[in-house]
């Protein structure tokens, strides 16, 4: 059985590799080579500044503050938005009291919720993020609308326009936007997980939170662990990106109080004519992205539980 | 095969084999690929077209069978101006193929590729938020040197050059350092202090031609309940709108030129502690409109049109813009800053105006003298007021506006341009140096303080650094006024 087997896998992955190499990893070495150049991006002349950029990234303020921003995103997005996802998805599928026959349920109205938290999916983040300018806005903007409609007219926040709010703004919509996604993937390993064990913790009168704790969160541990990698990517990455160039002041203001290292090559590439100085920064931003792929798989890593 | 969960001594489990790849995929999203996406292609083919014979009614010498390409920002102007100019490029040149016509918005996304392969097209209307670095196009060779056009004869009067036929300072703006003339700013824009006389009227006011006026005028209103002032919070680059000819006309011009040449402690100047205390007061005394540092430049228009507040720094693009919010009896007028006392350098009347709405010839174009030839059409009379007409705003073209019905917003464009005669400022740092003028002025400078969490003397402080960092920079090319 075992004979041929490399040269089989070998024959099947050839093309996707190839493909691979040369659309993913090809470009990976080309923007590694212009991260030594001062390309402008505007002109097909470029000369080797050896490691200019580097050390003109490591001295650029902006540069570290993007990079402790999209730190903080990595570390307190999936947070939230995986709590909040599994407690969520455990009360859509196994908090509800005891019903009819079923032994365990979800809590009532469950298929609605399940469509309310995902529907926000079927939007594009560009169109999230514009419909959240609004919301934020200072003077009719829903939320200072509503603080007005129950009697807190003091409380006025200019959100998106003060530098101790606006990160934390953007944070929230990438939780909105996000958590339905999670919502629905762990619902479907809750599924997987068999009724029995469910029942038996019943039986045994556990509570709800030692339910979740005991049997759901440890059967889950796989994919929570690819959640979670999954998430640290958007933060780092396209979401955290648009949500802050489309919403924020500046963008990536009030006073770089948003500002996030996807952003800032795009800046430096786009606006600033310096490609070969926003690819270094790109390199930055694949350590940073690689470290914590690494950690994530690192520290997840546990016995893993059979059923 | 290897059973999906026992496989210890297996060889490649499917599992991992999996999670890796996925995880190694989903690595590469977010990173840089889409950089390189517009790596440096080949050099394409540098066949430029062969030069006609020049003549009386084709001075630049354009091949009369080549095709042209011209690419056109599709933004608040829209593009049928320019399809109009085409027609008459077509009906000049019948032998040669229908103009291409290119409208976008992605300006530098679908032309830097280009440009990097050497293969750009002829004609470009380079603006919107997509546009191209023109101080690195002309650093790296990129641009054709336009002084043969401005040097041919306009197409109204054969006896007047191109050159003669531009309003003032349009010429010299699309110079950067010594005679090439690379850029041709088709547009003209009135920079400034905008109102509604409407509401102006419902005050029993005249528009302030001084400060203490101007804050008088703001606490009239601040008692019915109206703000004196709002602007683009999120984009607070807004601001120096009305900020930089105030700065010219307390200190002079030399303030703002020593400002542009990034000379030291040229934001230490009295002028600009003047004018920065007297924006900062309008803050101190509550006359920004609430919620401003939050609002984009539509919101904040729109809380303008609504009569929530009675002034905003804009240019001229600002009418058409705001025209969806309007109301009919708005009466949108545009001023000169007021003065802040009688000590003042250049007299009320002194305004930012200049040229707006860039096109360039690639310095590669296959049919440069084409791209040309379109422009020289479309800085003729007819053109021009085919513009003012569709778009509401001026052309670089001095005149053309007889016989037009200017709404009240042209009009006092119009009219500010008469007062200012010879005081127009023309501050340089937001075509020269785009970072430092957005990001670090505008938003981390001039923001801050207009949000009330800067004071003017920390604000001089902090932009000051920012200009110093820009002057020693060597990564950008430092440009100076002549």
């Amino acid at each position: 059985m075992q004979h041929g087997k490399y040269r089989f896998i070998v024959g099947f992955l050839a093309a996707p590799l190839a493909l691979y190499a040369v659309f993913v990893i090809w470009p990976f070495v080309q923007s590694i080579y212009y991260s030594f150049t001062d390309w402008t991006g505007l002109s097909p002349e470029f000369k080797m500044v050896g490691f200019d950029n580097y050390s003109r990234m490591l001295k650029d303020d902006i540069f570290w503050k993007s990079l402790q921003h999209s730190v903080l995103l990595v570390l307190l997005l999936p947070l939230v938005t995986l709590g909040l996802a599994l407690f969520f998805a455990f009360m859509l599928n196994v908090g509800g009291r005891r019903r009819k026959n079923a032994a365990v349920s979800g809590v009532r109205g469950s298929a609605f919720y399940k469509i309310a938290y995902f529907f926000p999916q079927v939007l594009s983040i560009v169109i999230v993020s514009l419909l959240f300018q609004f919301a934020f806005n200072p003077s009719d903007g829903m939320l200072n609308s509503t603080f007005k409609a129950i009697g807190l007219e003091s409380i006025q926040p200019d959100w998106l326009g003060d530098p101790k709010l606006a990160l934390y703004c953007v944070m929230a919509v990438l939780v909105w936007s996000t958590v339905g996604f999670f919502v629905v993937l762990f619902s479907a390993g809750m599924a997987s997980i068999p009724r029995d064990f469910y029942e038996a913790a019943l039986l045994d009168g556990a509570s709800r939170f030692t339910t979740f704790f005991r049997i759901t969160l440890p059967l889950l541990w796989d994919t929570v662990q690819s959640g979670w990698v999954y998430m640290g990517i958007l933060a780092l990455g396209v979401e955290a990106f648009t949500s802050v160039q489309v919403m924020t002041v500046g963008p990536g203001g009030p006073d770089y109080s948003t500002t996030v290292l996807p952003l800032y090559v795009y800046q430096t590439a786009f606006r600033d004519g310096q490609a070969g100085y926003a690819t270094t920064i790109g390199v930055g931003l694949l350590i940073v992205t690689m470290a914590f792929a690494a950690i994530v798989m690192r520290l997840g890593r546990r016995e893993r539980l059979e059923f | 095969m290897a059973s999906t969960s026992a496989h210890k001594n297996e060889g490649l489990g499917r599992r991992d084999l999996i999670k890796r790849s996925a995880a190694l995929g989903l690595i590469t999203v977010p990173t840089m690929s889409f950089l390189s996406a517009c790596a440096s292609g080949d050099s394409g083919s540098d066949e430029k077209v062969k030069k006609g014979t020049a003549s009386k009614t084709n001075p630049l010498g354009v091949n009369e069978t080549a095709p042209l390409e011209f690419v056109i920002f599709d933004g608040g102007f829209g593009q049928q101006y320019a399809i109009d100019a085409e027609k008459k490029y077509n009906a000049a040149f019948p032998k040669a193929p229908k103009v291409k016509h290119v409208p976008t918005q992605k300006i530098q996304s679908q032309l830097q590729p280009r440009f990097n392969g050497g293969t750009p097209p002829d004609l470009i209307d380079n603006s919107g938020a997509e546009q191209m670095d023109m101080g690195v196009l002309v650093g790296k060779n990129q641009l054709l040197d336009l002084t043969p056009l401005m040097n041919a004869p306009s197409i109204d009067d054969p006896s007047k050059k191109v050159r003669d036929t531009l309003r003032p300072g349009v010429l010299e703006m699309g110079q950067f350092d010594g005679d090439p003339v690379w850029i041709m700013y088709y547009a003209y824009t009135v920079y400034g202090v905008w109102y509604s006389q409407t509401a102006l009227d419902n005050l029993d006011a005249q528009y302030p031609e001084t400060w203490d006026q101007m804050l008088a005028l703001c606490e009239k209103a601040k008692k019915k309940g109206i703000a004196g002032w709002t602007y683009p919070g999120k984009y607070p680059y807004y601001l120096p709108f009305s900020l930089y000819p105030f700065i010219g006309k307390i200190g002079g011009r030399e303030v703002l030129d020593k400002i542009d040449n990034l000379e030291p402690n040229a934001w230490k100047d009295p002028a600009v502690k003047a004018a920065l205390e007297a924006y900062y007061e309008l803050y101190r005394k509550g006359y920004v409109l609430k919620g401003t540092p939050g609002m984009t430049h539509i919101q904040s228009q729109t809380e303008w049109t609504k009569g929530k507040a009675l002034f905003i720094p804009n240019g001229s693009w600002v009418e058409n813009e705001a025209a969806p919010t309007t109301p009919k009896d708005f009466k949108m007028m545009v001023a000169a800053p007021s003065s802040l006392d009688a000590s003042d350098k250049l007299p009320f009347g002194t305004i930012w105006a200049s040229g707006g709405e860039p096109f360039v010839v690639p310095a590669k174009a296959k049919n440069p003298e084409g791209g040309m030839e379109q422009l020289r059409i479309m800085l003729s009379e007819e053109s021009s007021k085919n513009f003012t007409k569709q778009v509401k705003s001026l052309s670089a073209y001095n005149g053309g506006t007889d016989g037009l019905t200017l709404s009240t917003a042209m009009q006092a464009g119009v009219d500010a341009l008469k007062k200012a005669g010879d005081n127009v400022v023309n501050p340089r740092l937001q075509d020269w140096y785009v970072k430092l003028q957005k990001e670090q002025i505008g938003v981390s400078g001039l923001g801050e303080m207009m949000a009330g969490r800067a004071t003017p003397a920390e604000t001089i402080k902090k932009i000051q650094a920012y200009a110093d960092a820009a002057a020693k920079d060597q990564s950008i090319k430092h440009y100076k006024h002549q």
